[in-house]
């Protein structure tokens, strides 16, 4: 359909731009673009849970890790745009680029039709798990241990994040302190949409278990916000040596464990749910891990720490 | 009704792709972020339509993300580029 | 009834549409940055605007309407602020005697 043949070649078109940008920050700029083209491309794919990830988390959150990244390489750019790589380097990994590419093109067009999938046997037992959306159920019911793995890779990156903060400024305060502007602008503008921003991602969390959305869009935007705020100098970023965050950030995947080992004794096996109480343990389990990913993205975002903890 | 919801989609998207021919040459660092900007309003459009013209309501929750995290990207733009020019001085 | 609504959603929406023409050509051929952001800001807004008026007369139901409306008021309000901040990296603001 010329609709999409045209989405296609604008998609395209962007990605070789950004590859192709010289200074950073403009790079960051088509890298966003890109992604929210490419939502639009997973809603005409039938796709809204991905779309929703895409646009949150793809595009919006990873565009704002990137900034902070772009500010920090800011000083040594002009040093390091000297060091250009070789014309053979950037040859070699177009190519390996292509040929990965091509695979993946070649894989998807080479099914055999019907394509093999399990979406049959999903719908089927969906109403066993007590959700209405099947996303939902592969995610939290069906590869919960997949989810599981997933919130701790976020835990472990943020560990790593930290373990990158210089000796004096341990345990201390991600990122520089941000003023509130003079005339207030920011700050107003960040007192409406914060609020505004909150409702959306818990409705967008809640929704989830019968419509597109959940625990991970959700948080996102949980997170998302509170960088805004940080932005706006109506917070400061807590210091990471603070018991009350790193109890924050570790509950999520703690009671995501604990549920997973109750398994065990009580319904056979590793995250399996009784049946009757399916619905009720993954409303248990999605409640501290959207706040704990929440913590996790907007610590992610922030960054090492920058400034001691105690001064 | 769903042809021409289509239809419209395509043009909107077509705006939104020569706006960034903005974003390519723009002088200004402001240039990139205002076709930023016309990316996140196009792209709310785009998304509206298209919930309508697939019959598709979960797309209108996507415009929703992607009104709140427009503000919020634009704004870590005019962070960066606030922070580049307390650099210089 | 449904003839008449439809016809008006093709109207607005068609309308949205030249909105959004319009911004687009002044974001590429005025002369300078703040001229192109009066241009993007009032024509996108508005644009958005008429193409969500268009899409309420197809609306399923009072909360879908409703969700529609809401999104226009948010990209309005992150809009005009966000207006502000980039006009103010163009030219900072005079400092208060």
């Amino acid at each position: 359909m010329a609709f999409d043949t045209g989405l296609a070649v604008v998609v395209l078109g962007v990605a070789v731009w950004t590859i192709a940008a010289r200074k950073t920050v403009a790079a960051v700029a088509g890298f966003v673009a890109f992604g929210l083209l490419l939502a639009l491309v997973w809603v005409r794919l039938a796709a809204p849970d991905v779309a929703l990830t895409e646009a949150a988390i793809g595009s919006g959150v990873t565009g704002g890790l990137l900034l902070g990244a772009a500010t920090r390489l800011r000083r040594i750019e002009p040093s390091a745009a000297g060091e250009t790589l070789g014309i053979g380097l950037k040859l070699a990994a177009a190519v390996l680029c292509i040929l990965v590419a091509t695979g993946i093109a070649a894989i998807v067009l080479l099914l055999p039709e019907p394509a093999p999938t399990l979406a049959p046997q999903v719908a089927k037992n969906l109403d066993r798990t007590g959700l209405g959306n099947p996303v939902t159920a592969v995610l939290m019911a069906y590869r919960a241990i997949d989810t599981l793995l997933e919130v701790v890779v976020l835990l472990l990156a943020l560990v790593g994040i930290w373990s990158l903060a210089p000796d004096r400024a341990w345990g201390g305060f991600p990122g520089a302190r941000h003023h509130a502007d003079s005339d207030g602008l920011l700050a107003f503008v960040a007192q409406l949409l914060v609020p505004i921003g909150i409702l959306v991602g818990i409705h967008i969390f809640w929704v989830g278990s019968t419509a597109p959305g959940g625990e991970f869009q959700g948080a996102t935007i949980l997170a998302a916000m509170w960088i805004f705020a940080v932005m706006a100098g109506l917070l400061d970023t807590p210091a990471v040596n603070r018991r009350w965050l790193r109890l924050l950030l570790v509950i999520g995947p703690a009671v995501f464990l604990a549920i997973g080992l109750a398994g065990f004794a009580v319904a056979g096996g590793f995250l399996a749910y009784p049946e009757a109480y399916a619905k009720v343990m993954i409303l248990t389990i999605e409640v501290p891990v959207t706040l704990s990913i929440a913590a996790t993205l907007a610590l992610l975002v922030a960054g090492p720490p920058e400034r001691p903890p105690n001064g | 009704m769903a042809d021409f919801m289509f239809a419209a989609t395509g043009l909107v998207v077509a705006m939104v792709a020569l706006g960034l021919v903005r974003l390519l040459r723009g002088p200004a660092a402001a240039d990139r972020i205002m076709a930023a900007q016309l990316l996140g309003t196009g792209g709310t459009a785009a998304l509206l339509l298209l919930a309508d013209a697939m019959r598709a309501p979960g797309a209108v929750d996507v415009a929703l993300i992607l009104a709140l995290l427009a503000a919020f990207v634009s704004v870590a733009f005019v962070n960066a580029l606030d922070r580049s020019e307390l650099d210089r001085k | 009834m449904s003839l008449v609504l439809d016809g008006l959603s093709i109207l607005a929406v068609c309308a949205g549409a030249l909105f959004f023409l319009a911004g687009t050509v002044g974001l590429l051929r005025f002369p300078d940055p703040l001229s192109r952001l009066h241009a993007l800001a009032k024509a996108d807004n508005l644009g958005l605007g008429l193409v969500v008026l268009g899409l309420l007369f197809q609306a399923a139901g009072l909360p879908a309407a409703l969700k529609l409306i809401g999104v226009w008021l948010l990209t309005l309000l992150a809009g005009a602020t966000v207006t502000q901040l980039i006009a103010r990296t163009v030219r900072p603001t005079e400092p208060q005697a």
